[in-house]
């Protein structure tokens, strides 16, 4: 049984852990009909294609030691965690807005425009 | 005999891959709870749960040899932009909103389109070949001072390859447009976010509004008693 543990962590695991957190975060944008359930997805999503980013960076994960992306990959990370931290103030703001309009964050309710 | 026993208990300890059986550990927190926040109804469950799968994603960008992205995700995200959502959770927390069900119609149907997407991105993620074997275990170089350099436009990484020219760029701009791009985004969000004024009307607006008889529109009332109460 840790035999089988050996050599669990390669590129493709972290892209299956991405994946699944990626599809989550899709399903919750979709399903979820709170304003800050739709943003809790988005989170998720990003997380995802994070997890990505640092998995092909990651020299410690690539197969010759070396990887192509190298540092390159992590950058790109730390830029979407900024991004996301952005996206979060600017849509909660929204949010609160909405609520403080409409007494509710039920995304259903949104429809003002509606012809 | 006891010696037996530790030095047994010892040798087992050594065999135990560490670095997968924590791989295996955080995968698993990260997926569940990525997993029970799209199932749970409620809103400050959903909450938890992804301060959990935050955390544990945290664990695998340890893992993978990235300690500052490590430490960035927890200082920023868990301790910064989930606070801000479970402030936003706490500020419009109303008992009718805080368990909001989704038709089970929906429910299926997002599913099984999620479970196709799932299928590509597995098939996907192990139809290379060097993906899948597992790293040689070579421990870098902490990657916080190169990350640094980089971000001012240095790249100490690849000072080692002589011509300077070929190397790749660093990422001077890129890190002003974000940093500035952050400013206005907060700067944006304040205003956006702040406490409405309620607007007295005068009383000759108010004669005008009585003779010209307008109706109000009934959106208007719960805002006003909302920031009513606000103040």
């Amino acid at each position: 049984m840790m035999l089988a543990l050996l050599g669990v962590a390669s590129v493709s695991h972290y892209l299956v852990v991405g994946a699944i957190m990626f599809c989550c975060g899709v399903v919750c944008m979709a399903v979820k009909r709170n304003a800050l359930g739709v943003l809790m997805g988005i989170e998720l999503v990003l997380n995802g294609a994070n997890l990505n980013f640092v998995a092909f960076g990651s020299n410690y994960l690539a197969a010759d030691g070396r990887s192509p992306l190298g540092l390159d990959g992590e950058v790109m990370a730390l830029f979407v965690i900024l991004l996301a931290a952005a996206e979060a103030a600017v849509a909660l703001a929204i949010t609160l807005n909405f609520y403080n309009n409409h007494a509710t964050v039920d995304v259903d309710r949104a429809d003002d425009l509606h012809g | 005999m006891n010696q037996d026993a530790f030095s047994i208990s010892l040798s087992l300890f050594a065999l135990i891959d560490w670095h997968g059986f924590f791989f295996l550990l955080f995968a698993a927190i990260a997926c569940i709870a990525a997993l029970m926040v799209v199932l749970t109804d409620n809103v400050v469950r959903m909450a938890l749960h992804l301060i959990l799968s935050l955390g544990a994603t945290a664990g695998l960008f340890f893992l993978a040899g990235a300690e500052f992205i490590g430490a960035m995700q927890l200082m920023i995200y868990v301790g910064g932009t989930l606070v801000l959502l479970v402030f936003g959770v706490m500020l419009t927390a109303q008992t009718q909103l805080v368990a909001l069900r989704t038709p089970a119609g929906d429910r299926v149907l997002a599913g099984i389109l999620a479970a196709a997407l799932l299928a590509v991105l597995v098939q996907a993620a192990f139809s290379i070949e060097s993906w899948q074997k597992s790293g040689q275990g070579i421990v870098s170089a902490p990657t916080a001072t190169p990350l640094g350099m980089a971000l001012v436009g240095v790249r100490v990484d690849q000072s080692a390859e002589a011509n300077l020219l070929d190397a790749k760029g660093g990422y001077l701009l890129p890190f002003e447009i974000v940093s500035v791009h952050l400013l206005v985004v907060l700067i944006g969000a304040a205003y956006l976010a702040r406490a409405k004024r309620r607007r007295v009307p005068r009383p000759v607006d108010l004669m005008a509004s009585v003779d010209s008889v307008e109706p109000r529109s009934t959106v208007d009332s719960p805002s006003t008693v909302l920031s009513g109460g606000a103040e």
